[in-house]
């Protein structure tokens, strides 16, 4: 009887240990025999990397044409009547020999070793080795460990070459900065000389080490797996939303590890979602010493500005306070207050919030994003793509910034895609990058020209002729054009573009209307949003942005559940980011909420200056320190990330879970409980007292949310997390028994939500709403109304800037985590070597970089990838120049591009 | 040199101390045998390699016309001259590649004609710094000669050849290893399937690989027909062949002799060949066929040098290294050197080789110094059959490549014999020969 494991089409039967099972033709035996519940012990074999059989571990019998031999499992892939014995005397013994030789030079430090107690290579042995060894000879020695890069250290002596972590930099992440080196039993794993392991993907070589080689500084003697627990939850880094396991022992996180969740980040993770935990922990004694400027240092207690200093004080003060300045700005107009940020929240933070804003004040001045997004109706309403599909385009479109530095597993899930050639990349990045050098065409596009570049592509020959009009001429030839435009075909089926912020110095509406261009040409083209703040998708979901309302919809037509449950709706679109920052400073925006957002951020310095130096009151609600609270009138304390369950969403609209692990320190509250109490305080209750009860209200009110209950959401099947709205596909339950593909995973905690569903009390009616709403939700008719911009033409004297993000920068993440601190580059300004002899000037030397704004003196690079004509500089990194001047304080947010002139000093 | 009047097939010109330029390579019948074929048609090549029954002198010894025909049909192909002969005591390619470079260029031409490839390869030992030289040398007058080029000699088929030189690693003359340097990669040898890099060999393309003295012996093939060669030795060997004879002999060196007419004996002992054992001493025991070989001893010595009978016999012609080891001679330490040799030239890509070799090579190392136990040699034997399970002839293997089962050989023959020798250096604490 075969079982039926794998109903495929290319389905075959193989003998197992003398049991008829079905593999998929070709699959590997040493999966297909997982499956069927026989497990082949392993250490190079990983699920995700392409076998190369070199541990020898998986060794088993293989009947073929002269008797049976040994064959690694790992390599063979099942064919029709094949006959495989996994558990003959013959089998075992090979088996124990290769552990044998594995143990051999291997040192027994367990006892001090990271790995000990979740090393596959110790649970192998203690399941099967002979307990005694005979290896009487002296072991092989190596100086240990060695760093090969500022996070990770190696100890060749306990390497046991599986070659997992060369695989990994080389296949998965396409850094090739490890490999052998050596011969016999003296091979090592080695970085070049000169050059270290510097990769944004090395801890993954560490998650996937399965003896305790490759450590990562964070978490080197910081606990032992046996103290460790761990909650399952969605790392909020980045807007990919990597499945993950968070792990903690004596109340502080000590690691999180990849989940491999198919659909998201199969296991990966990059070092800034695996390293930035360091940042909720904080300073070991809780940083009582640090300013309250500096982002290392967590905020714990209400607070309130009293003769010019904050003052700690209890909740009821802190809301008072907050709910007296709130009334006052609102006196006359509702839109005397603002918000900016949420992104940062879970989706029922940001829901909540909303009720407060725009469902009891009535405020629509409201922005998730600041001033470095897409326009909220373009985002929710151009049709989505899902990663997935992404990954398996036929042509991806990348009209965005560098994926690598922005959202780097989603630039791993593309690269994979490309590498496998399954897709061809067209890529209008202003300078190649990592994805673009795999690219079939690279379109070069110049700041302020993404929207023409997009019109050449969709047969526009006035764009064409107008590009050509550039000083410096087109950037691309009519070959690469034509190559382009056959690999996007006639309608764009198969095709997905990336659509983000190639340059924070260009305007939005220029991506915006690229968009709106390749969606009018071909209409089945997908998008996928490119916007890389954690939960900036779920914020817009919650319809933290102007215009817009929970679940996708418009602000004039709200669903008829949010019709009942808000008390009131904004009368009129209020502000973006942008605008309400000019508000205040021109003093119609009294009051602004800023929801956990880092200023810094904001593309334009002079505007924030411009409004922190206003008369504006400012309500902060954080969980870390930051320059913001030497302006702040009144400050709450949220809890962060792993110290609230909820659910947030991806860059695909799939909504994950969010576990908790740490309770909030101090008297930080989740952001929900903080709106729902502040909103009590203004006199309205929205009924909710636990996090279920809002989930469940979203799942009422938002319509694309609709059926996305807490117990939905909680499902085993769900621990993926569901793509928003339901489709009505049951997921499938999923699949990840292979102990050794992530060692230290161990048996993850599948109840990722457990304190969530735990506070549901039982005599509350939980069951979801019958009644789903009909409200149609934002499409691509809500992008008529929008106008093109005008571009300036470029002159011949100036240089067109292109601002480009880096993973690691002097945001607080990054700046509050020991690990990654050091990480960030100074910033220099990059240019054309051809432009840098123009006025005469090399690399190393600085220049003055003047803008309409204000004049900046930078270190200067040659770049022979950066398009002629333009100067690409690095947001929010450090400068050295006097004085200090960034590239937030060169642009001019007002203007559609920024142009500079270039001045040997 | 032979001791029947077979002619000498590849080291015609060897005698001649300019036996490598081309003025003494085309006044002796240069390019004749690629003229030849050039006129014939590439399946007439082809047939006339079949006919002379061949075999490859690398080590395995599979029928060169064989392999030939496995070569999957492609637009792209391509042929690798294995030149990075390594192993201790073989030297016979050296011979050929420093003394007689434009013969195997010819050779190159005649398979690469046959096999319709136009891009060649000769892989050649790095350490070969004269035999780099003179191969590239050979290329090169080949190119001003119309040999090689376009059009070779106006029959409208091109060749390029590249030499390249090795860099230093043993395991570089396993065919997928030597594959993957050539790729730019370290040598590691690839994993089966597939089987053969006649389906997928070098950067992915259906590659034949040739020793250097496999076709060193076309030129003559197709001068003479492969009739003639056929009728020199005998059963499945035919022709002659180059046997690197080394150790406890009065006369070493590389000698080429009809295959199937001469015993080890008539080798070791004959006044033209290897002129005896030096005082007077008895054979001891013989490496047949390179140090992965199970040994042979005395009463081995009548055996015909063929290659089905020295594998009747339960070990291997293989490279045609043959190494006498008198009565003098420690076969503890005589296994510790040739173990030493593969741990430290085992890749060290799977476990059971680059651990295995390692803890061998120590084990023996105490042994031959006299810090053996009693159980080590039941440790050897074991470890031993957990490289190479069983321990049988042609060995089973648990590695990737053949290097890992090449081990035990030397070991398990040096224990089966000697067991003696190895008690008493225990016994004695010491290596009683010094």
């Amino acid at each position: 009887m075969a079982e039926d494991i794998a109903p495929q089409q290319t389905a075959v039967t193989i003998t197992l240990n003398g049991r008829e099972i079905s593999a998929e033709k070709g699959e590997m035996i040493i999966a297909a025999a997982e499956r069927a519940g026989t497990y082949i012990p392993r250490f190079c074999y990983h699920p995700r990397m392409e076998p190369v059989g070199n541990c020898r571990m998986c060794l088993v019998e293989v009947e073929g044409p002269r008797g049976s031999t040994l064959m690694p499992s790992c390599f063979i892939g099942a064919a029709d009547g094949m006959v495989v014995v996994t558990d003959s005397e013959k089998v075992k013994k090979a088996q124990d020999g290769v552990l044998e030789f594995l143990l051999a030079n291997h040192p027994l430090d367990c006892p001090v070793c990271d790995k000990g107690g979740e090393c596959p290579l110790q649970d192998q042995t203690l399941a099967h080795g002979p307990g005694e060894t005979r290896f009487v000879e002296e072991k092989r020695h190596f100086a240990k460990p060695i760093p090969i890069s500022d996070l990770v250290l190696l100890d060749r002596e306990r390497c046991i070459q599986c070659s997992r972590c060369t695989r990994f930099a080389d296949e998965v992440a396409g850094e090739a900065l490890i490999d052998f080196a050596g011969r016999g039993d003296q091979v090592e794993v080695a970085t070049f000389p000169g050059e270290p392991f510097s990769s944004y993907f090395s801890g993954n070589t560490v998650q996937i080490c399965p003896v305790g080689a490759l450590t990562a500084t964070p978490y080197r003697f910081a606990a032992r797996p046996w103290d460790l627990e761990q909650v399952e939850s969605t790392c909020t880094g980045c807007a990919v939303g990597c499945r993950v396991a968070v792990q903690s022992s004596a109340g502080r996180i000590t690691r999180l590890l990849g989940v491999d969740a198919d659909a998201v980040n199969h296991g990966w993770m990059c070092d800034k979602g695996r390293f930035a935990f360091e940042s909720v922990n904080g300073p070991d004694d809780g940083g009582v010493a640090l300013a309250l400027s500096d982002p290392s240092k967590r905020i714990t207690d209400p607070m309130v500005r009293k003769g010019g200093v904050l003052v700690p004080t209890g909740w009821g003060e802190a809301l008072d306070a907050a709910a007296a300045i709130i009334r006052d700005a609102t006196a006359t107009s509702p839109m005397g207050l603002g918000a900016i940020g949420g992104s940062q929240m879970t989706n029922e933070g940001a829901f909540a919030w909303n009720t407060l804003l725009k469902g009891v004040v009535g405020t629509d001045s409201v922005d998730a994003q600041l001033g470095d997004g897409l326009e909220a109706t373009h985002v929710l309403g151009l049709p989505r793509a899902t990663i997935d599909e992404a990954a398996d385009a036929c042509t991806l479109i990348l009209l965005t910034g560098d994926l690598r530095e922005e959202l780097p597993v989603l630039f791993l899930r593309l690269r994979a895609g490309a590498v496998a050639k399954r897709s061809s990349i067209v890529d209008l990045s202003p300078r190649s990058n990592a994805l673009g050098d795999l690219a079939a065409v690279r379109l070069p596009t110049r700041p302020g020209d993404s929207l023409l570049v997009t019109r050449c592509i969709t047969g526009d020959a006035a764009a064409k002729t107008q590009l050509a009009s550039h000083p410096e001429g087109r950037t691309f030839t009519d070959d690469d054009l034509e190559r382009a435009r056959t690999l996007i075909g006639d309608d764009g089926a198969g095709v997905v573009i990336i659509v983000g912020r190639s340059s924070l110095a260009e305007d939005a509406s220029l991506i915006e209307a690229a968009a709106r261009r390749l969606n009018a040409a071909y209409p089945k083209a997908k998008f996928l949003p490119a916007l890389r703040r954690a939960n900036v998708m779920g914020a817009l979901d919650m319809g933290l942005a102007p215009g817009i309302l929970p679940g996708r919809t418009m602000l004039g037509t709200p669903s008829e559940g949010l019709g009942a449950l808000w008390p009131t709706l904004p009368d009129a679109k209020g502000l973006g980011t942008l605008a309400q920052l000019a508000a205040m400073a021109a003093g119609s925006q009294k009051a602004t909420l800023v929801l956990g957002a880092d200023l810094a951020d904001v593309p334009d310095a002079g505007l924030v200056t411009a409004a922190l130096d206003s008369t504006a009151r400012i309500i902060a609600v954080t969980g870390h320190g930051g320059t913001l609270l030497e302006r702040a009138d009144v400050v709450l304390p949220a809890a962060v990330a792993h110290e609230r369950p909820g659910t947030t969403t991806n860059i695909e609209g799939r909504v994950s879970r969010l576990g908790q692990k740490l309770s909030a320190p101090g008297q930080a509250w989740p952001d929900w409980m903080i709106a729902t109490e502040l909103a009590a305080e203004l006199g309205s209750s929205s009924g909710v007292s636990t996090v279920a009860d809002v989930t469940n209200q979203i799942a009422a009110v938002a319509p694309s949310y609709a059926g996305m209950t807490a117990e939905v959401l909680n499902a085993a099947n769900a621990s993926d997390g569901l793509v928003a709205p339901l489709s009505g596909a049951v997921p499938r339950e999923l699949n990840r028994t292979d102990p050794t593909a992530i060692p230290g995973l161990g048996a993850a905690d599948r109840i990722g939500l457990a304190s969530y569903t735990g506070s549901v009390r039982p005599d509350r009616d939980t069951s979801p709403p019958s009644r789903v709403a009909t409200t149609a939700t934002i499409g691509t008719s809500d992008l008529e109304g929008f106008a093109e911009p005008t571009i300036p033409s470029a002159d011949n004297y100036s240089l067109r800037l292109v601002a480009t993000r880096r993973l690691y920068d002097l945001g607080a993440a990054v700046t509050a985590s020991p690990a990654l601190r050091g990480l960030a580059d100074s910033a220099v300004a990059k240019v054309n070597p051809y432009d840098l002899d123009r006025i005469g000037v090399t690399t190393g030397d600085s220049v003055r970089l003047r803008s309409a704004r204000t004049a900046a003196v930078v270190a200067v690079e040659a770049d022979a990838e950066v398009v002629r004509g333009t100067v690409l500089m690095e947001f929010n990194l450090s400068t050295d120049g006097e004085p200090r001047v960034t590239v937030a304080d060169l642009i001019d947010a007002s203007a559609v591009v920024t142009d500079l002139r270039m001045e040997s000093l | 040199m032979s001791l029947t009047d077979a002619p000498r097939i590849v080291t015609a010109r060897t005698d001649h101390d300019d036996s490598f330029t081309i003025e003494r390579f085309l006044a002796t019948g240069g390019y004749d045998g690629l003229k030849k074929a050039l006129s014939m048609t590439p399946e007439a090549v082809c047939a006339e390699v079949d006919a002379a029954s061949l075999l490859g002198r690398g080590g395995a010894g599979f029928p060169a016309g064989r392999k030939w025909s496995m070569l999957r049909k492609s637009d792209v192909a391509y042929l690798v001259i294995n030149g990075d002969e390594s192993e201790p005591a073989t030297f016979k390619d050296h011979l050929l590649i420093e003394r007689d470079p434009h013969q195997l260029v010819e050779g190159v031409v005649i398979a690469s004609y046959a096999l319709q490839v136009n891009q060649a390869f000769i892989f050649l030992r790095g350490e070969f710094a004269l035999g780099l030289e003179r191969v590239q040398a050979a290329v090169n007058d080949a190119y001003q000669h119309g040999a090689l080029g376009a059009n070779i000699f106006g029959s409208g088929f091109s060749l390029d050849i590249v030499v390249h030189p090795g860099a230093g690693a043993y395991i570089c003359g396993e065919e997928t290893a030597l594959l993957e340097s050539l790729e730019g990669k370290r040598g590691f040898p690839r994993i089966k399937p597939p089987f053969f890099p006649a389906a997928i060999g070098l950067y992915g393309e259906p590659t034949v690989v040739n020793n250097v003295e496999t076709v060193s012996n076309l030129p003559w093939i197709i001068s003479n027909g492969g009739a003639a060669f056929a009728a020199l030795g005998g059963g499945r060997s035919t022709g002659t062949r180059l046997f690197a004879l080394s150790g406890h002999v009065k006369n070493p060196g590389v000698f080429e002799i009809e295959m199937v007419k001469h015993t080890f004996r008539d080798l070791i002992y004959s006044p033209t060949l290897g002129g005896g054992v030096p005082g007077g001493r008895e054979v001891k025991a013989i490496i047949p066929g390179g140090v992965s070989a199970p040994w042979f001893y005395p009463e081995h010595l009548d055996l015909p040098l063929g290659q089905d009978e020295v594998a009747d016999a339960g070990s291997m012609l293989g490279s045609g290294s043959i190494v006498v080891m008198d009565s003098s001679t420690c076969m503890v330490r005589a296994a510790w050197r040739i173990t030493r040799f593969f741990s430290r030239e085992s890749c060290g890509q799977c476990t059971p080789c680059r651990e295995g070799s390692g803890w061998l090579e120590r084990v023996l190392y105490r042994l031959e110094n006299g810090n053996g136990r009693m159980e080590d040699l039941d440790l050897l034997l074991d470890l031993c059959d957990n490289i190479a399970p069983g321990l049988t002839w042609p060995p089973q293997q648990t590695t990737i490549c053949v290097l890992g089962p090449s081990i035990p050989s030397s070991i398990h023959s040096a224990i089966s014999r000697f067991r003696d020798e190895f008690l008493l250096h225990i016994k004695e604490g010491a290596c009683p020969y010094g």
